[in-house]
């Protein structure tokens, strides 16, 4: 059984349909890319995954939560949020807190552990992703990469199943962006199951398993990384690559 | 040029006296202010229209009216309608009457302070699976408050000032005991300055403590006061 059954999922923002009719399984401890154009609906796919954003129609199940549009309870939201975390494109720390504080207290808040126990979990994640000399600093004191990487911390201190990535160097200068792919690279290795928008196609095929190619909120096809994200499968793919490249260079 | 140096010195230290009165009205009047507009700030948010629309009405009310006609209202109107209201102090009257008048103007900062606190924290909160409640009081709450800091002390500096208009409810403060020694000395001029220097000298004090506040209350977010100092590297 897969860890995530994506069935027939669709929403509908408004009279806008944004997804429509998404089919998807990912397996535990693998890495999925999700690529396409901007506006192709990734973003809203990573949220209804997490039920940030509820689906008009399908069912979506994650680990051992299924979630069937048009019957999800807030016990159904909290149930399958236990199962997954997030990074966002703008790394959404909490500013009032420090980047210990930023990774330790989302367990003390949901009960997950005590204090002790949550500073000392979230020393060792931070150590381990190189952080270990601004822990006591607040956000607005950090560079975006470290910023990402203290969110990334915070989304694995929470031992999700899955993690969803939202374009998570978007948002960073280039020199800035080596850092936190590292990071992410890393969590690969542990086998920790991710699910990554991301324009960043080298590193894509490098660490990912399967891809996903969405335009127009359709999957348009899917398929091991390496292959898909090579642009010889298909002549759309590998122009939207292309464009990638372009854009990179202008 | 017939100033009178002498009688002006002597207002500037015989007026300080009724400082006093002045502050507690201040001081009491603002805390009513902030309590009530916490109230109608919820009110404001609620998901509730019958809440936010009285949250309107109140606000639109209280600023839309000058003061001094609020506070005739109070003291001098409303014992007419329930007369076990007769007899109650001139302070009290001129407190409720500033603080209903300034918890108008602090909910729309207050509000504006929630608002200023961005939605994707709230979002990061919720895939987190934290109750909206814990979110509030730990994250949200205190970033408002910061952001509301600055024009919640311009609204006291306000205050601060409009409380010389309670001696129109025959209550001596600041001003209205500069009135009254004015009137009795012909002294105009020196005397309304002393009392002017003396709000002045007020709001200053004040001013300088709520900037001592804001720095200290802001020091960790600042990036130059937080960059590691790599002046002096670690002896090694
Ligand atoms: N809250 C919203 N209201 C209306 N339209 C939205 C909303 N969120 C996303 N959309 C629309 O849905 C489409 C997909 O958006 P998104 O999922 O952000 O795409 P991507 O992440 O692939 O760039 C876009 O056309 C966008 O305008
Ligand atoms: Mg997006």
């Amino acid at each position: 059984m897969s860890l995530i059954e994506v069935k027939d999922l669709s929403v509908n923002i408004g009279k806008k349909k944004i997804l429509k009719h998404i089919n998807l399984n990912i397996e535990e401890g693998t890495v999925t890319a999700l690529v396409g154009p901007s506006g192709s609906g990734k973003t809203t796919l990573l949220r209804t995954l997490n039920l940030l954003q509820i689906p008009t129609a399908g069912s979506l199940k994650v680990g051992t939560t299924t979630a069937i549009a048009g019957k999800i309870d807030t016990k159904t939201i909290h149930d399958l949020r236990q199962n997954s975390a997030m990074v966002f494109q703008q790394f959404n720390l909490f500013k009032n807190l420090t980047a210990l504080e930023n990774v330790a207290n989302p367990l003390i808040y949901t009960n997950l552990a005590n204090k002790k126990e949550a500073h000392k979990t979230a020393l060792k994640i931070l150590k381990k992703i190189g952080l270990e000399e601004v822990i006591t600093q607040y956000p607005a004191t950090l560079s975006g990469g470290q910023q990402q990487r203290v969110s990334i911390a915070r989304a694995v201190a929470v031992r999700p199943r899955v993690i969803l990535f939202d374009e998570p160097t978007s948002a960073l200068d280039p020199e800035l962006v080596e850092s936190v792919l590292q990071t992410i690279a890393g969590l690969a290795k542990e086998n920790i199951t991710m699910i990554l928008v991301t324009h960043e196609m080298d590193f894509a095929r490098q660490i990912a398993d399967e891809a996903v190619f969405i335009e127009n909120g359709e999957v348009l096809s899917k398929g091991p990384a390496k292959e898909l994200l090579s642009g010889r499968t298909s002549p759309r793919i590998d122009s939207f690559i292309n464009s990638l490249k372009r854009s990179a260079f202008a | 040029m017939n100033f009178d140096w002498q009688y002006f010195l002597k207002a500037l230290i015989q007026l300080p006296e009724y400082i006093p009165v002045t502050l507690i009205m201040a001081i009491f009047a603002m805390i009513l202010a902030i309590v009530i507009g916490v109230i109608i700030t919820v009110f404001q948010l609620s998901p509730f229209w019958i809440l936010r629309r009285f949250a309107h009405f109140y606000i639109s009310f209280f600023r839309g009216m000058p003061t001094l006609v609020q506070l005739f209202l109070i003291y001098y109107g409303l014992p007419q309608l329930f007369p076990s209201l007769r007899g109650i102090p001139a302070i009290i009257a001129a407190i409720v009457g500033l603080g209903f008048k300034e918890s108008s103007y602090l909910s729309e900062i207050f509000r504006a302070g929630f608002n200023s606190v961005d939605e994707g924290q709230i979002e990061a909160g919720k895939a987190l699976n934290i109750s909206k409640i814990t979110l509030f009081w730990h994250i949200v709450l205190p970033q408002a408050t910061l952001n509301a800091l600055p024009a919640t002390g311009n609204t006291f500096v306000s205050l601060l000032k409009e409380t010389s208009l309670a001696f129109t409810l025959g209550l001596t403060e600041l001003f209205g005991e500069g009135k009254m020694l004015a009137g009795e000395s012909f002294k105009y001029f020196e005397t309304y300055l002393a009392v002017g220097i003396l709000y002045w000298i007020l709001i200053i004090i004040y001013t300088w403590l709520q900037s001592l506040l804001e720095k200290e209350l802001l020091k960790p977010y600042r990036r130059d006061l937080n960059e590691p100092d790599r002046s002096e590297g670690p002896v090694s």
